[in-house]
């Protein structure tokens, strides 16, 4: 049965209920990871290499280790040993890293900014200056900057997203329905590097308490993935290692996994002895914790005369590291979005001198819709017909590549509210053919869609006689609401005012829960709240059928109901009492619930993806799962100048059940913000002789600031989905922003009739567009 | 960063000396250049001098020109009714700039030494001329999108990114400077600043110890009637792309006086005389605008990947005229 919350006093689930931690936040009282003043405190900077390829012929510490307050300078020749490095692939997977290179373990240098040494000293001031006078010889090599470049010797992964994904995957005899296909359009785009830039940078604060007991505070997305991979490098028991996440101020994908600089603290810490603080700095972030890589997507589409999709093939080409295959998996989305009978997709990876990319924010579905969404709406065009109707020949109403149905999908209805909201009917079909003075208006439409991935993770209750409660899950809040939302699930499941209720995250001394990212946790902490919850139920029942005292003695614990936190028998709810009546005269203090939440395993559906093959989970249940969704731009371009304004945006989002509607309404509004973004002005600059970046801080690393931004509007369809876990719950963080870029782009074609392609669209593009036609 | 001393300087005199004693020194107003650079390991002061005790204040609107103490903060300027009524291109061009945040800190006599925000001199893994003579300038074959196509060398493409310089070379505004031996002198801000040539690392005419005290500019009809446009990769706290500075004096439907400058194109501030002597005379239409625009690009000598700045500078040129036509 779907849980239902309407009768619980205050109801909170699913209101704008403000942050329970705002207040906490905007006082500077919350303690983000780089903000614990431990006695003793020891400050590490990098020396990191200018050169992107090459060899340490000689490194000298010595003046370095003279400064006053230096404690130690680490290097690849006195880096305390670790159990294991990610170096070979064993290790690697073993201590589940990101990336098969752990800097200061050699001396090659295989990309720029690479770190070189480790400064620790007494102060952060002592340490950064100490590490400008580490004096490194190298000899050069020549670096390769990216997969376009002549010498880069492109290959075939097999396998992309670092094994997880398949590199290849076809239905049906795509090339040959494309070849006999009225329609055929064959589109090429290119993507920049992007970085991640969460506004509270990477750190690491290591503090070993005994040779056995290790805490590390740290800004991450999952304290426990940070605990496995520590473990694992250092050879101990993950119960000796204590991490702590109390606040992220962003992650985006670059804290979803365990970069060099948290283990290289780690070690740090060892060898002076005293807890060791790192923060990267600005800088550093472009070069620490990966990035969203450089690629080009050739899409193929071959359709009938009135648009029906026969053919859809894809190719991607991608800038890897030299020791990873990693490609973000933009196929999936493009296999997902439409009824094609056909499909292909393959990838090519090139090495080059970079560090290795990482997931960002909607991976692969964020390039890949760009390049089925511009497609789609060329597609549009070319027949004739709406953008939106065109989605609607082909809409998928089961999922093509399992052959499963959907779990639900309000993608329909996504349209037509969106159409609604933005005014779609009052736009002209022709392009360039709207003008606003000096501004060439258009309205552009795109789809878009995340999947509900495999998750599950743990939960604590512990209701006390007296009408309070803790729950805990050691969960993230990357900032977007996960205090608030388990607050109100774990009040309402309770019964209880939301101020007696307290929810603790972020500490792996809590039950374990999964990273937050890939937009499980929503989903996947607020069903194991809820279960902990009714694990408490089920024992306060327990113990009243068999309580003399209680009016509940003897009844059958599935006669029994629990409403407001009274507990009474469902045929005859006056006979029944009050938990805290039953636990006080049980001489019960408190008492705990624990369960775990899971992938698949909806209130209607419980045992739909259990025993699946890890690596195939988000197969394997009945269901395909997906939440979908619909974004609409309108944009004035100055053809003149190439400026590009978005001018007005509406989101409408079918993600399951919403537990807070002001905090989904920010998600949405800042997923959509992170695509405009994307698709108008960020972009990492690679030096094509030094590989190494030219704009690596914020004044040169573009993102949108307030007056690039229209008032948006966001809307939420009601969508009830007994599949996908315990409280129907989708999750949002990503959907946000896939397809964004592609709306932006759609509106922008609309306004100007140029198609652009490449991004971000900046206006020399735009301008040369122009003057190209 | 290095360590440094840093001293408060109680009177102009008192900073020149010690400026021109510690030939590592250097002033500091409000800092929002000078502190990244250090911080960025660029320049190596073994001083600062912190100049905002001196009373080099003051907005002085006169019948012959508007003086303006070097010390005072790009918003106060930028937001002084004086300056928006009579010289707005002044005004448009400081509230263009940077962030309120930086404009509240920050100078006016600042603002015009700022450094280039060229990648490669920001960052000292790369060579580059500007920060150590003689390492080679990457930017030629390089990341050049938002460097210079006038006024370059082979040694040196870094374009001048002071919003204000455009605006203040347009108006033929002049410098005031002070030496150690209390002596001033008045250069026209256009000279003040030296093209890269062989030595992009000599970027003004400041001999040692001396400071600018004030920025004046001539009133003139032209000043009044006068646009500030920048284009920009974001509608806000972004360096030009391209930027204009006009002024137009336009009696009975003719230009009497035009004053054109360029920013985001040059490595220095880059007035454009023979557009201005184009539209004298003329009729101030858009085809005159356009044709004069033409000129300004002659000598343009585009790199790899900034070569839509010769298209853009004509027609943000044009736009920026069309708005006081």
């Amino acid at each position: 049965m779907e849980p239902q919350f309407s009768d619980q006093p205050g109801g909170y689930v699913g209101k704008p209920l403000v942050r329970v931690e705002g207040r906490e936040k905007v006082t500077g009282k919350a303690k983000y990871a780089a903000e614990f003043a431990l006695p003793g405190l020891a400050y590490g900077v990098f020396t990191t290499s200018p050169i992107a390829k090459g060899k340490i012929t000689r490194i000298d510490t010595s003046a370095a280790a003279r400064e006053p307050g230096v404690l130690a300078v680490l290097t690849h020749q006195n880096l305390p040993k670790l159990a294991k490095t990610p170096n070979d692939p064993q290790g690697k997977k073993d201590i589940g890293a990101p990336m098969g290179f752990l800097p200061l373990t050699g001396d090659e240098i295989f990309y720029a900014a690479q770190p070189v040494a480790l400064v620790v000293a007494d102060t952060l001031e002592h340490a950064t200056h100490a590490a400008t006078l580490v004096q490194v010889s190298y000899q050069k090599g020549e670096p390769l900057a990216n997969f376009k470049q002549p010498k880069a010797e492109l290959f075939d992964p097999e396998k992309v997203q670092d094994g997880k994904q398949k590199g290849h995957t076809r239905r049906g005899e795509p090339q040959a329905a494309f070849a006999s296909a009225p329609i055929q359009l064959t589109a090429i785009y290119n993507h920049p590097v992007y970085n991640h830039n969460p506004m509270e940078p990477g750190s690491t604060t290591a503090h070993w308490e005994a040779p056995d007991r290790l805490t590390i505070y740290e800004s991450t997305q999952g304290v426990t993935r940070t605990q496995s991979a520590v473990a694992a490098m250092t050879g101990m028991p993950r119960e000796q290692i204590r991490v702590i996440t109390k606040y992220l101020g962003g992650g985006f994908g670059c804290k979803g996994a365990t970069w060099p600089h948290t283990i290289l603290t780690v070690q740090a810490a060892k060898a002076v002895g005293r807890p060791v603080k790192l923060m990267l700095t600005r800088e550093q972030m472009f070069t620490s914790m990966g990035h969203r890589e450089d690629q080009e997507q050739v899409m193929q589409l071959g359709a009938t005369a009135d648009g029906k999709l026969t053919s859809l093939v894809h190719t991607k080409k991608s800038t890897t590291s030299p020791w990873d295959n990693y490609a973000e998996p933009n196929s999936k989305i493009v296999d997902l979005l439409y009824a094609s009978p056909t499909f292909e997709s393959s990838y090519e990876l090139a090495r080059a001198n970079v560090m290795t990319s990482t997931f960002m924010r909607a991976p692969g579905e964020a390039p890949g819709s760009f390049a089925i969404e511009c497609s789609m709406d060329d597609l549009a065009y070319r027949v004739g017909v709406d953008p939106i109707e065109i989605r609607l020949r082909n809409y998928a109403d089961h999922d093509y590549g399992t052959g499963q149905p959907w779990s639900s999908k309000s993608l329909k209805q996504c349209y037509a509210r969106g159409a609604e909201l933005f005014g779609w009917s009052k736009r002209n079909p022709k392009p360039g053919a709207t003008r606003d003075g000096r501004y060439l208006v258009g309205m552009g439409m795109a789809s878009a869609s995340y999947p509900v991935h495999n998750s599950s993770g743990t939960a604590r209750a512990r209701l006390y006689a007296d009408g309070h409660a803790v729950v805990q899950a050691g969960a993230t809040d990357l900032g977007t609401g996960t205090y608030t939302v388990m607050t109100q699930v774990a009040a309402d499941s309770l019964g209880l005012p939301i101020d007696k209720v307290r929810f603790e995250l972020g500490d792996t001394q809590l039950p374990t829960a999964p990273n937050s990212g890939g937009s499980v946790a929503a989903g996947t902490v607020s069903s194991s709240v809820y279960l902990a919850c009714q694990d408490v139920w089920q024992k306060l029942i327990k113990a009243a059928v068999i309580d003399r005292k209680s009016p509940l003695y003897r009844a059958k614990p599935e006669d029994v109901a629990v409403e407001k936190g009274r507990l009474f028998l469902k045929k005859d709810p006056k006979k029944g009492e009050a938990f805290g009546e039953l636990m006080k005269r049980g001489e019960m203090t408190d008492i705990e619930g624990m369960a775990q939440g899971k992938y698949g395993s909806g209130y209607e559906d419980a045992a739909a993806a259990k025993n699946a093959d890890p690596t195939q989970k988000d197969q394997a249940g009945h269901h395909s799962m997906h939440s979908f969704g619909a974004h609409f731009c309108e944009v004035r371009v100055d053809m003149d100048l190439g400026t590009i304004r978005v001018s007005k945006w509406v989101s409408v989002i079918g993600a399951g059940r919403i537990l807070n509607a002001q905090t989904a309404r920010s998600q949405i509004i800042g997923g959509a913000i992170f695509g405009i973004g994307s698709a108008l002005m960020e972009e990492t600059i690679r030096d094509q002789n030094f590989s190494r970046y030219t704009n690596a801080d914020l004044a040169g690393y573009h993102v949108p600031v307030n007056a690039d931004i229209p008032d948006m509007t966001v809307e939420f369809v009601e969508e009830h989905d007994p599949h996908i876990n315990a409280m129907g719950v989708k999750g949002i963080g990503e959907i946000a922003m896939v397809g964004v870029a592609a709306a932006v782009a759609n509106a922008v074609y609309h306004a100007t009739g140029k198609r652009l392609r490449d991004l971000p669209l900046t206006p020399d593009k735009v301008l040369m567009a122009g003057l190209n036609s | 960063m290095n360590n440094f001393a840093y001293t408060q300087a109680a009177s102009t005199k008192e900073a020149t000396t010690a400026k021109e004693a510690d030939k590592q020194a250097a002033f500091i107003g409000g800092g929002t250049t000078l502190l990244d650079i250090m911080k960025s390991n660029i320049e190596q002061h073994s001083l600062l001098i912190d100049i905002n005790k001196l009373s080099l204040m003051g907005i002085d609107n006169a019948a012959t020109g508007l003086r303006i103490g070097a010390l005072e903060r790009m918003s106060d300027v930028g937001e002084h009714p004086q300056v928006v009524q009579n010289y707005p291109v002044i005004s448009q061009a400081l509230l263009a700039s940077a962030s309120p945040q930086l404009r509240n800190m920050a100078s006016m006599g600042g603002n015009l030494l700022q450094k280039t925000r060229c990648g490669y001199y920001r960052d000292t893994a790369f060579p580059c001329n500007k920060r150590v003579p003689g390492s080679g300038c990457p930017a030629q074959q390089g990341d050049n999108r938002n460097l210079a196509i006038f006024g370059t060398s082979p040694n040196c493409i870094a374009t001048n990114a002071s919003d204000l310089a455009v605006a203040l070379v347009a108006l033929e505004a002049k410098l005031t400077l002070e030496n150690p031996k209390g002596a001033t002198r008045t250069v026209p801000l256009a000279d003040f600043y030296k093209l890269p040539g062989s030595t992009p690392h000599l970027e003004n005419q400041l001999q040692p110890g001396e400071l600018i005290t004030a920025i004046t500019v001539p009133a003139a009809a032209h000043a009044r009637k006068s646009h500030y446009l920048k284009v920009r990769d974001r509608a806000s706290y972004a360096y030009a792309l391209v930027s204009a500075a006009v002024g137009l004096d336009v009696q009975g439907g003719t230009i009497r006086s035009a004053r054109v400058a360029l920013g985001g194109v040059g490595t220095v501030p880059w007035r454009v005389p023979a557009v201005e002597k184009a539209l004298v005379g003329k009729a101030p239409t858009e085809d005159n605008f356009r044709a004069a625009a033409a000129l300004a690009v002659r000598d343009a000598q585009p790199r790899e990947h900034n070569k839509f700045k010769v298209e853009l500078a004509q027609r943000t040129l044009v736009r920026a005229l069309m708005e006081i036509a």
